[in-house]
């Protein structure tokens, strides 16, 4: 089996996720050149800015005021998920764990329900996402206590698979109470479940982009940890490995970068199992090159698909829903494909 | 020089050791027998560092296996585990190189040295023509001899083996222990759990007998191995022949009264 050399893939990726920005900031209601989108952006980077922007005119604010934040945010999320997905897969031992499987969103899901039924607004417009946040912070930490430390001092993932299947379905029960008190918020509660980057301003580009910049150089520097850690703890310890530590700082970093990126942006299904899936067959299973393309991949794919549905079609769907109904058929394929070996 | 001082351990409230001293000189082949629950896979995870006693502690020349680094030990010391699941399409190269990691600093690449050990190792094992073949698409045997090669890969002056030959045909099982059995005559030490007391009789210098989580016998393989340990360790009838060109020993296994109850 010969994997492709690692530098093409990754310049490949950046190369398609520039071309992807540019095209996605000269999409939508007001369509921009790609020179003028080009011209904007080179402005800005050189500090120059200012001065075109002096007049006001219209397609520089509509680039770096409305589009650009959303795209960096959409693009940052897909990579967030992704990432994170390949090291759930990695720390669980399963090709098809991702950032849900431990009710990290059941959670986020929970706590932003809780804020938009309670009507919580003492943070402002971040009163939801800290709540979301919260919630997926102490389902994470309810999972672990949960799932425990087996007899040999480290954490089997079936106990951690199934902690965090019972602890989402409760929460997902406790998602449905809500929506049955919430009278006239039951919309506003739908709408947010299914995620969206309507409206993103810099502010969520910034938050999130501190949490998968630090969660990707934590999965980076653990990259060789986790390759060991998918041959169970006896065998990475013998490696060179503390499992018990490495998995623990792996699983808590995989988590915090869920977390914000739900807590931001919604629930957005299938990121974190189709990319890392789709970029195996490219890169091989070797996490030190899985992470960094999955990164790239899932921001590629998430930010083709939020910009599909604001620019392409006729009104706008929630992301949520596009990237579940394309996603999952799509998974199917995949999943049928490498059930049969000779193929 | 690995040695286990007076240790206790328990998984949970069932005591399997309880002042288990017994040590392991380098330049020595030593099998560790016993029946099935005695103790024997337990031994070697706390060798290893895997398990740590409740009480007493290993050393590992001289030095409590808790005072050396995680990687240090991974140096030192490599395991051959019973099992190998790999969920992931590694590809059998990529496996064995695993064996390296110890070796490589965090965020470089494999060296040439490193390459041509792992060359080396996929030869002496008989997986050379499977090197760029996934894992999973591997029997059983073969997989095993993956683990094998990776542990061997470590370069390590210990050698931890669990039931390392289990799933091997005669050919592989052989040759796989006259790989190891070359280290310990070149001053290594190979520390296996082996359940064929004949394979057994053929290779090891030296015995440990484990029953019930004491220590029965250790000692030279001729001394260990006996009808009169066979029938308390082990409730079997047997006679214990000597082989009269290589002077090994030879255990003749009577159907006799053996019962499972």
């Amino acid at each position: 089996m010969r994997r492709a050399p690692f530098g093409w893939i990754i310049g490949g990726l950046a190369l398609l996720l520039a071309a992807e920005v540019i095209v996605a900031a000269g999409s939508g209601f007001l369509e921009i050149p790609f020179k003028e989108v080009i011209r904007i952006l080179l402005a800005q980077l050189s500090g120059t800015g200012s001065s075109i922007s002096l007049p006001r005119e219209l397609p520089p604010v509509v680039v770096m005021d409305v589009r650009l934040p959303r795209i960096i945010t959409a693009a940052l999320v897909g990579g967030g998920l992704a990432a994170s997905g390949a090291v759930f897969q990695g720390i669980l031992r399963n090709p098809l764990a991702d950032s849900y499987t431990l009710g990290v969103s059941a959670g986020a899901a929970f706590g932003a329900a809780l804020a938009l039924l309670a009507d919580f607004t003492l943070l402002g417009v971040w009163s939801v996402p800290a709540l979301a946040f919260a919630g997926a912070v102490a389902t994470l930490l309810a999972v672990i206590g949960l799932a425990g430390a087996g007899a040999e001092g480290d954490f089997s993932s079936s106990n951690l698979i199934l902690s965090g299947i019972i602890v989402a379905a409760i929460l997902s029960a406790g998602v449905s109470f809500i929506k049955y008190l919430a009278d006239e918020q039951v919309g506003i509660i739908i709408f947010w479940l299914m995620g969206s980057f309507a409206s993103k301003g810099w502010g969520d580009a910034g938050l999130v982009a501190v949490a998968v910049g630090l969660g990707g150089a934590l999965f980076c520097f653990f990259s060789r940890e986790l390759n060991l850690l998918a041959l169970g703890s006896r065998t990475a310890g013998s490696l060179g490995v503390s499992p018990r530590k490495a998995a623990l700082v792996l699983l808590v970093g995989a988590s915090l970068v869920a977390a914000v990126c739900v807590a931001v942006s919604g629930i957005i299904g299938f990121m974190g199992l189709l990319v890392p899936h789709m970029v195996r067959f490219v890169t091989g299973p070797d996490n030190r090159r899985l992470i960094p393309a999955s990164l790239l991949a899932g921001a590629c794919l998430l930010l083709c698909a939020d910009t599909v549905t604001r620019a392409v079609l006729p009104r706008e769907i929630p992301i949520g829903v596009i990237t579940a109904l394309i996603g999952g058929p799509f998974f199917c394929v995949i999943y049928r494909r490498r059930m049969q070996p000779w193929k | 020089m690995l040695t286990t001082e007076d240790i206790n351990f328990s998984y949970g409230d069932k005591g399997l050791f309880n002042g288990l001293s017994v040590s392991f000189a380098p330049g020595c082949f030593y099998g560790i027998i016993g029946p099935n629950g005695s103790g024997k896979s337990t031994l070697v995870d706390l060798l290893c560092g895997h398990l740590r006693p409740g009480r007493g502690m290993v050393t590992l020349s001289g030095r409590r296996l808790d005072g050396h680094s995680r990687k240090a030990l991974a140096r030192r010391i490599a395991l051959v585990p019973q099992e190998l699941r790999m969920d992931f399409p590694f590809t059998c190269y990529e496996m064995v190189m695993m064996g390296r990691y110890p070796h490589i600093p965090r965020f470089a690449g494999p060296g040439e040295e490193d390459h041509r050990i792992v060359a080396a190792v996929l030869d002496a094992t008989g997986l050379a023509e499977m090197a760029d073949r996934c894992i999973q698409r591997l029997s059983g045997g073969e997989r095993q001899r993956v683990v094998f090669a990776r542990a061997l890969a470590q370069q390590t002056d210990v050698l931890l083996l669990d039931e390392a030959t289990a799933h091997q045909d005669m050919q592989y099982a052989l040759g796989l222990l006259n790989l190891v059995a070359g280290r310990a005559a070149q001053g290594g030490l190979v520390i296996a759990v082996m359940q064929d007391l004949n394979l057994a009789a053929l290779y090891c210098d030296k015995l440990v007998c484990l029953h019930q989580g004491r220590l029965y016998a250790a000692g030279p393989t001729a001394e260990v191995l006996t009808s009169a340990m066979l029938r308390a360790v082990f409730r079997v009838e047997a006679r214990i022949t000597r082989d009269p060109d290589t002077a090994t020993r030879r255990v003749a296994f009577a159907r006799g009264a053996a019962k499972c109850a």
